[in-house]
């Protein structure tokens, strides 16, 4: 809502304070004013000017040379190119020395050879907004009232002195969606009186009954509790008067002709939504409010024609439609130049019917804006009468006697007892019963103290927003300045804060993968329907979530997996010749396997990786050797390890979608009940996928964690050191190329027994010498007895078991 | 006798003293003190010698012999040191050339300030709370006193999935979800950060993903003034000791009263700057007591508890912090702007 302060002063004092210094404590008190804005863009030494003389320019067509009375004790000749310039006019005149918008400063010139004294303006010269102004006036010099007085500055005829300050209305504060709201606000902030204009006194009707001609009623009670009408015929259309086109444009609406001037103008004041029908255009005269029927349409007033829908809410004149109620009234009953008698409406209309039907038609008007947070009930009836009585004087309108009406105003004020102790609990604060009442008297709300601590307030009408006493305490509050409320400690016990399991869990996860190396990311959760379903093996059988409206087919679905969005990231990232890459994200995935939703999907706390490119950086002591899948599943087992599950994870060959079938392996967990269950995937990117996205060799994984959360062990034992010596025994056997070290390792294990501490493998190779289909694997056994040092039988025996056991169970050859 | 070995004393001390390599000295040593040596050479004559000159004699052939060794002791000490000191000459690194560094990966810059804030909390006894990012319309909105077709619901444009179902806009519905978890017990102090969703043309300054932490405290006797003293903690320690607070009324559909809170602006001190607009004051959190039909829907009895809440954007928080001037960076996955983050 733009405030202009010239039109605020008809209703508060605003004396001794300036409109910067107003909107900082405005502000300050809970309504937001980013900026203070001039209306003046600069304008000095522009008066009203007489054009008493207009002759051709005798060496240009185009110029006219005009004699104009400016005040100034002598008459100036000022060439003029606007074609509508005319004798008789009352122009802006820039006299000789002035300023204009864009530092244009006027000077003595010489036109084609004729004397130029000043410069008559038009309307975009003074630094008016274009799309304010009315059509008339957009073009060529601008012609100003007859009664403007000659040698007047400009500034104040239009005016141009004015300040704007730009109310940024959270939406409970629509009550300043109005200028008598607004003055309410700054009476309470500044402690001032708000006089405002008495329409009932100034309204002046002729005995001929408006209900004589005109009837309403509401056939929709629920959408509209409350519809008034007034009857004024023998209206003349023209403009309306500049101060109100000034103060009009100054609230950014256009001025349009005195009648529509006028509704928006006291909308303005009151806010509450005007309309004139052309009452000739009324085929029945008899205004019915009805719901719309199916099929029905109407041509609104921007000459849409506009589908109605059963729930939109309609004015009819009991035959047709003939406005979409609160919204825009219909092209065909608009008040035009050659309307005489007007129909002017003045209702409450329900704030969430019209809410519906505005957003639906996509059509946001002045009114709608108001109707659909509820207007003041208390204001349709005073609203009317002003309208009303502005026509009567500026359009010589003849208002007929009575309102004519249906409903009835709910315009009660509401009382609410609101305890003194628990304002003071609440806020922390010790303002006194006085303090308390003389902020609720800058509020106009009647506070009286019936029992011992106790308020009753009477709250306005005008504002809806407070209806509970927290909504007072917030009124006391603001106006005593959040400031003024001390800061202090929460009483009562201290609690211990903390992490859970999983928050603490994902933590470390993070610690040990950017320790390692790895660097974090955040991709978005919503992704592209193909995208979705590439490495589905997790979450299989889900159906990818769909928005109901995405903004685009990129972001369409939910991801079901995080290494699309990886992949894009390398992507973005090989693009910029950023090749090397250790990613990590943890997130949520999110499971559905319903086609339209009807409960929230499964959302799955996933970590994923990403890893291409080399293991450091090449430099004059390092050559740089690409990763591989061990690099990758090194770091899972480091993640394992970790969070003490070492010993429960299965590592098992699988050709999981998306993934290098040669290359890609599940990961199981096994459970306390010696269950395995899937928790993760790892592998290379299948390489046509690789090749498709223009990337080299990528691994990635990713991992559940709730399955992490459930059994991470964090309970550490001390073992205590190792007194007595190890035999250390290395084996190199030759077995076919399909055997897995993984199996050669258990059988190792299953067969050597306890004595046997560490095994690991420390070489793999093949070659012609093996022959086809064989490989070579080097193991290192290492064998010790935690109570006594072993002796060299007892190793060769348990090793012996482990050479026969290999030899049995895989055909291992032994290589000496 | 005597004259003879001060004679080979006289000789060898000359010699030794112009030896230049540890080879010479090696023979030198072999010609004067070896089995068949000059020293050896002289003292076969002892035997020719009376009872009374001998013992003198040996004397002095035992000086000489150790001043000989000495001698070539200390000769070759100082061979050695040389040939240390050389060797290590020629071990010399160049040491501007650069080390292997340790690989260090970097958290996002976005999880460093969340963590941030959270440590921060978890020290003033707070737990941290987490709920879906896919809601239902009545947490998101309706049990947080925004029932549908209310005029607040502008405020927020939401990605809907069904009527019912929709991206979260916010991590209140945390908060409710909590409350009913709580069972109307108090003392409630959690933080809730989390990723929302809200349909916005993406910008440098807007994103329809990002980031909240929202906080909650319920209790018997809650007040606003614990709320300003709870938030003046919490930016104290976030942005340095001198760091005031400033609240403005303003409007939440589940707070009443509601405020947004400046911040003193982190970069210029309060002493006006580019990033602060020249007010000395940042807006980076809103907050206000806790709405009581919020409370009603949680399960507490408004008459009995009060409370407060509070909700911040890291995304804000880690671009003034950093000076970061788009927030889009997060999202994209750019290493080069990631690892600028890669630090203390």
């Amino acid at each position: 809502m733009k405030v202009s302060t010239e039109w605020l002063s008809d209703y508060v004092s605003l004396e001794n304070v300036t409109a910067e210094e107003l909107a900082e404590q405005i502000t300050r008190a809970g309504i937001e004013i980013d900026e203070v804005e001039h209306r003046n863009h600069g304008i000095s030494k522009v008066v009203v000017g007489y054009v008493k003389s207009k002759e051709k320019h005798p060496d240009a067509d185009k110029l006219n040379v005009c004699v104009v009375d400016a005040g100034q004790g002598e008459d100036l000749q000022i060439v003029c190119g606007a074609k509508n310039v005319d004798a008789g006019q009352k122009v802006p005149v820039a006299l000789v020395g002035a300023q204009l918008p864009g530092g244009l400063e006027i000077k003595k010139a010489k036109l084609r050879g004729v004397a130029s004294q000043g410069m008559i303006c038009s309307a975009k010269e003074l630094g008016m907004n274009d799309k304010l102004l009315p059509k008339e006036q957009q073009e060529g010099i601008f012609v100003l009232e007859e009664n403007a007085e000659i040698g007047t500055p400009i500034t104040s005829v239009l005016g141009l002195d004015d300040k704007i300050l730009d109310f940024d209305l959270t939406p409970n504060r629509s009550d300043c969606l109005s200028m008598r709201g607004a003055a309410y606000e700054v009476a309470a902030i500044l402690g001032r009186d708000v006089k405002l204009p008495d329409p009932e006194r100034e309204l002046v009707e002729v005995a001929d009954a408006a209900s004589s001609h005109i009837s309403v009623q509401i056939s929709s009670p629920e959408h509209c509790s409350h519809y008034t009408a007034r009857y004024i015929t023998g209206v003349k259309i023209a403009p309306s008067p500049q101060w109100m086109q000034n103060r009009l444009m100054a609230a950014g609406v256009r001025p349009i002709n005195n009648i529509v001037d006028i509704t928006n103008y006291v909308m303005l004041e009151y806010g509450q939504p005007l309309h004139a029908f052309d009452a000739d255009r009324l085929t029945g005269g008899a205004v019915d409010v009805r719901l719309a029927r199916e099929g029905e349409t109407l041509v609104t007033l921007d000459g849409q024609e506009r589908k109605l829908e059963p729930h939109m809410l309609l004015i009819t004149d009991g035959v047709k439609p003939v406005g979409l109620a609160g919204v825009m009234g219909g092209l065909d009953s608009e008040v035009t130049d050659s309307t005489v008698n007007i129909l002017l409406e003045s209702a409450k209309f329900d704030g969430g019917t019209i809410r519906k039907t505005s957003r639906q038609l996509g059509l946001r008007s002045e009114a709608s804006q108001r109707f659909e947070k509820e207007v003041d009930p208390g204001a349709v009836i005073p609203a009317l009468n002003r309208a009303a009585s502005l026509i009567a004087r500026y359009c010589a309108g003849t208002v007929h006697k009575g309102i004519v009406e249906a409903g009835a105003a709910q315009a009660e004020e509401k009382v609410i007892v609101l305890s003194f102790d628990k304002l003071n609990r609440f806020l922390g604060t010790e303002l006194s019963m006085l303090e308390v009442k003389t902020i609720f008297g800058r509020l106009h709300f009647h506070a009286a103290d019936t029992a011992q601590g106790i308020l009753e307030v009477q709250v306005p009408t005008r504002r809806g927003d407070i209806t509970k006493d927290v909504d007072l305490i917030e009124e006391i509050a603001r106006l005593y300045g959040y400031d003024n409320i001390p800061t202090t400690a929460i009483e009562g016990p201290t609690t211990p804060g903390g992490y859970t399991k999983p928050q603490a869990i994902r933590r470390e996860i993070r610690r040990l993968f950017t320790h390692g190396g790895w660097q974090e990311v955040i991709s978005y959760s919503f992704t592209h329907p193909e995208l979705a379903v590439l490495f589905p093996a997790l979450t299989e059988g889900s159906v990818p979530v769909k928005l109901s409206m995405p903004m685009s087919e990129e972001r369409s679905v939910l991801r079901t997996s995080m290494l699309p969005q990886l992949l894009d990231i390398a992507v973005h990232n090989a693009n910029r010749k950023q090749y090397d890459l250790a990613l990590f994200e943890v997130g949520n995935v999110f499971f559905s396997q319903e086609e339209t939703l009807t409960v929230q999907p499964k959302e799955l706390n996933v970590l994923s990786l990403l890893l291409c490119g080399s293991r450091g950086q090449k430099q004059w002591n390092h050559s740089p050797e690409k990763v591989d899948f061990f690099d990758l599943k090194g770091a899972l087992e480091t993640l394992f390890g970790d969070l003490g599950l070492e010993g429960a994870i299965r590592y098992v060959a699988n050709q999981p979608a998306g993934y290098h079938p040669g290359r890609s392996a599940s990961v199981y967990l096994i459970n306390g009940g010696g269950e395995q269950v899937l928790i993760g995937t790892l592998g290379q990117v299948h390489p046509e996928l690789q090749q498709e996205r223009g990337l080299g060799d990528v691994y990635v994984a990713e991992i559940l964690l709730q399955p992490l959360y459930d059994h991470a062990d964090f309970d550490i034992r001390y073992q205590e050191l190792p007194r007595f010596p190890a035999s250390e025994r290395d084996i190199a056997v030759v077995v076919d190329s399909a055997v897995e070290a993984g199996s050669l390792l258990e059988s190792i294990r299953e067969a050597a027994g306890e004595l046997l501490q560490n095994v690991q493998v420390f070489d793999v190779f093949t070659g012609s010498k093996l022959g086809e289909g064989k490989k070579s694997v080097a193991i290192s056994l290492v064998y010790r007895h935690n109570e006594r040092t072993l002796t060299d039988e007892e190793v060769t025996a348990a090793h012996g078991g482990v050479v026969s056991a290999l030899e049995q169970k895989f055909q291992a050859e032994l290589r000496k | 006798m005597k004259e003879k070995l001060e004679a080979l004393r006289q000789e060898a001390i000359a010699q030794l003293n112009d030896v230049a390599d540890v080879q010479t000295l090696n023979d030198l040593r072999v010609k004067y003190l070896g089995k068949k040596g000059a020293l050896t050479e002289v003292l076969r004559g002892m035997g020719a010698l009376s009872a009374e000159e001998r013992p003198l004699i040996g004397q002095v052939a035992n000086d000489v012999r150790g001043a000989i060794e000495g001698l070539i002791e200390s000769k070759q000490q100082a061979f050695q040191k040389a040939e240390t000191e050389q060797r290590l000459q020629a071990e010399k690194v160049d040491v501007t050339l650069p080390g292997r560094k340790m690989t260090q990966g970097g958290t996002h810059p976005l999880n460093k300030v969340i963590q941030e804030i959270e440590e921060i909390f978890i020290g003033m006894g707070y737990h941290i709370a987490e709920g879906p990012e896919v809601e239902t319309d009545y947490y998101n909105f309706e049990a947080l006193n925004l029932p549908k077709n209310h005029p607040a619901r502008d405020m927020q444009d939401t990605f809907y999935i069904t009527e019912e179902l929709l991206m979260r806009t916010q991590t209140s519905p945390v908060q409710i979800r909590t409350m009913e978890r709580m069972e109307g017990k108090v003392p409630v102090k959690i933080i809730c950060p989390g990723k929302v969703y809200r349909r916005d043309d993406d910008d440098a300054t807007h994103s329809f993903q990002f980031y909240q932490i929202e906080g909650l405290v319920i209790g018997e006797n809650i007040r606003m003034s614990d709320l300003k003293g709870t938030l003046l903690q919490f930016v104290q320690e976030m942005f340095g000791p001198n760091t005031q607070i400033r609240l403005r009324p303003s409007f939440f559909p589940f707070t009443e009263p509601s405020a947004e809170v400046d911040v003193t602006c982190a970069r210029c001190g309060g002493s006006g700057c580019r990033v602060c607009k020249h007010t000395g004051w940042l807006e980076i959190l809103g907050c206000g007591m806790v709405h009581p039909e919020v409370l009603r829907k949680g399960g507490y009895d408004p008459e009995v508890h009060s409370g407060f809440a509070f909700g911040m954007g890291p995304d804000r928080i880690a671009m003034l912090k950093y000076g970061i001037d788009d927030i889009r960076h997060f999202y994209g996955g750019d290493v080069a702007f990631l690892k600028q983050f890669a630090r203390m």
